[in-house]
């Protein structure tokens, strides 16, 4: 058994990215969400050219995902799980492949067409291979995603898990991630 | 073939190549470009879109995509056709 402990969070909204409640950055307001999504990878990653290929959602999950984990993880990545929620789903790049469809189905846009694939583009970047699940709510639900980091930290699928809430519809977006750990009680 | 490249680039959101950077013999796959399954198939889609042409056999992928060279050969022979 172990408690589940926040260790570390990213907030990303307003163009403005936090780490564990410091203003890390600010970019300009008149920035549109495209502008200002390669403004931060350039600021805060750069030299991973698939980002450029993302949809919005990922991208922002990525970044923050980025972000958070400027620091080694206390759990090899096979034990990292990620259990993410938001509100829109995918509707946002739904909505841009339905457009494309009228002439070119377009490939690249076509599979981003689900929400989960948020997860696969960071468990890509640092090998995480632990258990996932995205759920789509109205609002976070705290103590459902707790709740459920807690049973696979009691079963022992996983020691750590990024958790939290990557929203975006149109030019509207947030972020909040948390790093939780296990932590074990002697 | 410097339109083409262009194209690529442009198609493929390539932002941090420059067209002029691509090798007219360089792989545009695995070791070369590193392009992967779904940059195929947006090549397709250029094809298609850009040049109206369509690959009738999905067999000859590997050979059409092989570089800038290859595509630009196949497109001509098929403007050519038309």
């Amino acid at each position: 058994m172990g408690e589940v402990s926040i260790t570390a969070s990213c907030i990303i909204r307003q163009h403005r990215i936090y780490r564990n409640g410091e203003l890390l950055w600010e970019a300009s307001q008149d920035l549109n969400l495209q502008d200002f999504l390669r403004a931060a990878y350039d600021r805060f990653s750069g030299q991973y050219p698939k980002f450029h290929k993302m949809d919005h959602l990922c991208k922002l999950g990525w970044l923050a995902a980025e972000v958070l984990l400027k620091e080694p993880l206390n759990y090899p990545p096979a034990e990292v799980g990620l259990i993410l929620a938001n509100k829109s789903a995918s509707l946002d790049t739904d909505l841009r492949y339905y457009d494309t469809v009228k002439e070119f189905p377009s490939p690249a846009l076509f599979v981003y067409t689900l929400p989960n694939i948020v997860m696969g583009e960071i468990s890509i970047r640092h090998g995480f291979k632990g258990e996932n699940a995205f759920f789509t709510l109205d609002h976070f639900d705290t103590e459902l995603v707790m709740s459920y980091v807690q049973q696979l930290f009691d079963e022992n699928a996983i020691g750590a898990a990024l958790c939290g809430w990557v929203e975006v519809m149109n030019e509207q977006y947030e972020v909040i991630l948390h790093l939780v750990e296990k932590e074990n009680k002697l | 073939m410097a339109a083409l490249k262009a194209q690529i680039v442009e198609q493929l959101n390539l932002q941090e190549v420059k067209p002029e950077e691509i090798g007219d013999d360089q792989p545009l796959f695995k070791e070369g470009l590193g392009l992967d399954s779904i940059d195929a198939l947006e090549l397709i889609v250029l094809l298609q879109q850009n040049y109206n042409i369509r690959i009738a056999n999905p067999d000859q992928g590997p050979e059409i995509f092989r570089s800038v060279r290859t595509m630009a050969e196949f497109i001509t022979a098929h403007q050519t056709k038309q």
